[in-house]
């Protein structure tokens, strides 16, 4: 039946964009800067969960150092900026192949290894990336670095404004998102998934899953320098702290939490972790006390996730 | 660098290297013989830590304190295997990720709202108090020496029941194919459970030992837990003998990392370069030496059966 099919995989996305796109209206209407300001930056983190959990879901590539490209991403822009190049058009590219060299190089060697010791690899990388950070005294050290304004874009001040930027914001997700599905229907992804449930047959057909693997964890990779950059300009600031092990675990917490059946459950993952945190920290300073069990709780009860519970099964 | 310097640092990495061991060696058992990744084994190292300051203002004496607990540990360990970790055995290595993460909040927070964010301290017992003369120059804490004792104590009795006892055979069986062993009429609940309730009572023992030397704070935990999962993938999961010598080796190189890199560095570029690039080097070592461990040797040193 079309109509269910439709309910199944095409109706959650679809409401969570237009929910997410009705946001700047809301803003306006209430007059609530910071609703705006919250949701902007959720949407960025949401990028850097999304790509995550492409290649989590599609790969079961548990990457425990994504943090490190939203740092790398994070940085170009913020290096650049304080050479003086405010240019997106120079700024942005400079941070995916910052991020592309990167996660190239790492992921080569880190593909050698498998489950735990893959988490433990891609760790390690992580960790150099941020302590590589911390030893930029030029760029501030462990202080971090304070960009004195906001890319531009062919001169003008797309960045600079609330409601373009979280357009901008919101378009890059919403890109990413798409082009992920795109890329996860093709061959390609099918070849993912494939390697992902039986190495051995794909290789007994011919296809070595390798470069696969590698390509994928390149896109992941870049995605995630892009949220860096965005995040660079929204908080006009990058330090080390965002390539710290603890950003990864939230990563990786956001994409389980949310269901790792589907893409778009990485981002349900991030607005449901923000979104709690953000409302029990306004209840309690000793908010943690209660999310964390709320977590266990999703993990006992909820198989698959967030989504796993809207759909009443696991995907 | 001094032969005094170098016997104090070498010292203080097997005091760092015997703590990880104490926190490693229940991880890689918990991992190897129930396939379960728990994130919570580190604030159960901060547990033993709080339980050790609380129970010594009770009673006043650091040795029934750490035996109360030590026994407290035990406790708290197994009402969490009972409550949360036993549904969590069959599930997701991911599932396993995001439950013991949630656990990790809760204690973290917990401990802030029982003992309150500021760092507290145990007093060193009277019996292993002040420092001996081991060479010409260098006096070194009795405590201290105790502590690394008391890991290779540990390390020593855990081989001979690893490797002498029927127990230790299960578990070395459960390492490498708990279905079988499970199979073959073995109450493997009951094994996990015993294997669990060791592992947490050594984690808590790092934590009641190190209490004295390390300030006792919420998160104490969370660094450390980092590091035994960096000794244990060098080590090979579900080996005790690897991760007794990858946390000896981690110990040291950290420890004398900290102290030689600099050093090295100056001798190679400017100063000023030389003091920011030093610090950083050393921070990435134990990191660097686990990405070139884990690309020649995929499953560690010493890889126990299971892949």
């Amino acid at each position: 039946m079309p109509t269910t099919d439709f309910l199944k995989n095409r109706a959650v996305p679809v409401v969570l964009f237009v929910a997410l796109a009705l946001i700047p209206v809301y803003a306006q209407v209430f007059d609530d800067r910071f609703v705006m300001l919250f949701a902007t930056r959720i949407l960025i983190l949401a990028i850097a969960a999304l790509s995550l959990g492409f290649i989590l879901g599609l790969g079961a590539m548990v990457s425990f150092g994504h943090a490190a490209y939203l740092g790398l991403g994070a940085y170009a822009v913020g290096i650049l900026a304080y050479h003086d190049i405010w240019e997106a058009w120079i700024s942005f590219p400079a941070a995916i192949l910052v991020c592309a060299v990167f996660a190239a190089v790492t992921g080569a060697i880190s593909l050698k290894t498998r489950g735990v010791y893959f988490i433990m690899i891609t760790l390690a990388f992580g960790q150099m990336a941020y302590y590589t950070a911390t030893s930029l005294s030029a760029y501030g050290g462990d202080d971090g670095l304070t960009m004195w304004g906001r890319s531009e874009f062919f001169g003008t001040s797309v960045f600079s404004n609330d409601t373009s930027f979280y357009w901008l914001v919101f378009g890059t997700l919403l890109a990413a998102f798409l082009f992920l599905k795109m890329v996860a229907a093709s061959r390609f992804g099918r070849v993912l998934k494939g390697a992902k449930q039986n190495e051995a047959r794909l290789q007994a057909i011919g296809i070595d899953p390798f470069a696969y693997r590698l390509t994928a964890f390149v896109i992941a990779g870049v995605i995630a320098g892009l949220a860096g950059a965005l995040m660079a300009n929204q908080a006009e600031f990058v330090a080390p702290a965002y390539m710290s092990w603890h950003r990864s675990g939230e990563l990786i917490v956001m994409v389980v939490l949310g269901g790792m059946g589907y893409l778009h459950g990485a981002i349900i993952g991030a607005v449901a972790y923000l979104v709690l945190e953000e409302v029990l920290s306004g209840y309690t300073q000793h908010w943690r006390l209660i999310f964390g069990p709320l977590l266990i709780l999703v993990v006992l009860y909820a198989r698959g996730g967030i989504l796993g519970a809207i759909k009443g099964r696991a995907p | 660098m001094s032969a005094t310097l170098l016997a104090v640092q070498t010292l203080n990495g097997l005091q760092l290297g015997v703590l990880l061991f104490l926190i490693a060696a229940g991880l890689t058992l918990v991992f190897g013989v129930m396939d379960f990744i728990n994130l919570a084994h580190g604030v159960q190292y901060m547990l033993g830590a709080y339980l050790a300051v609380a129970a010594y203002q009770t009673t006043g004496s650091f040795w029934s304190a750490l035996l109360l607990a030590l026994v407290l540990s035990l406790f708290f360990g197994l009402v969490l295997e009972f409550f949360v970790f036993r549904h969590l055995y069959d599930r997701d290595h991911l599932d396993q990720v995001l439950a013991t993460f949630g656990v990790i909040l809760f204690l973290n927070e917990a401990v802030k709202v029982v003992w309150g964010a500021a760092p507290l301290s145990l007093p060193i017992p009277e019996l292993l108090g002040g420092s001996i003369q081991l060479m010409e120059n260098l006096r070194y804490p009795v405590y201290r020496i105790a502590l690394i004792a008391s890991g290779l104590g540990v390390a020593v009795l855990l081989y001979v029941l690893v490797t002498r006892t029927r127990i230790g055979m299960l578990v070395r069986a459960g390492a490498t194919n708990p279905d079988i062993v499970a199979a073959l009429g073995v109450n493997i609940r009951r094994l996990f459970m015993i294997v669990f309730g060791f592992g947490t009572m050594l984690a808590g023992f790092a934590g009641i030992m190190a209490a004295p030397i390390l300030s006792v704070e919420p998160g104490m935990g969370d660094n450390l837990l980092i590091l035994a999962f960096v000794v244990i993938v060098i080590g090979g999961i579900g080996s005790i003998r690897g991760a007794f010598l990858a946390a000896l080796l981690i110990g040291l190189v950290d420890t004398l990392g900290r102290s030689l890199t600099t050093d090295v560095a100056r001798m190679l570029l400017p100063p000023a370069a030389a003091n920011d690039v030093g610090p950083a080097i050393a921070s990435m070592l134990i990191y660097i030496l686990m990405a070139g461990v884990l690309f020649f040797r995929p499953s560690g040193l010493f890889p126990a059966g299971r892949s």
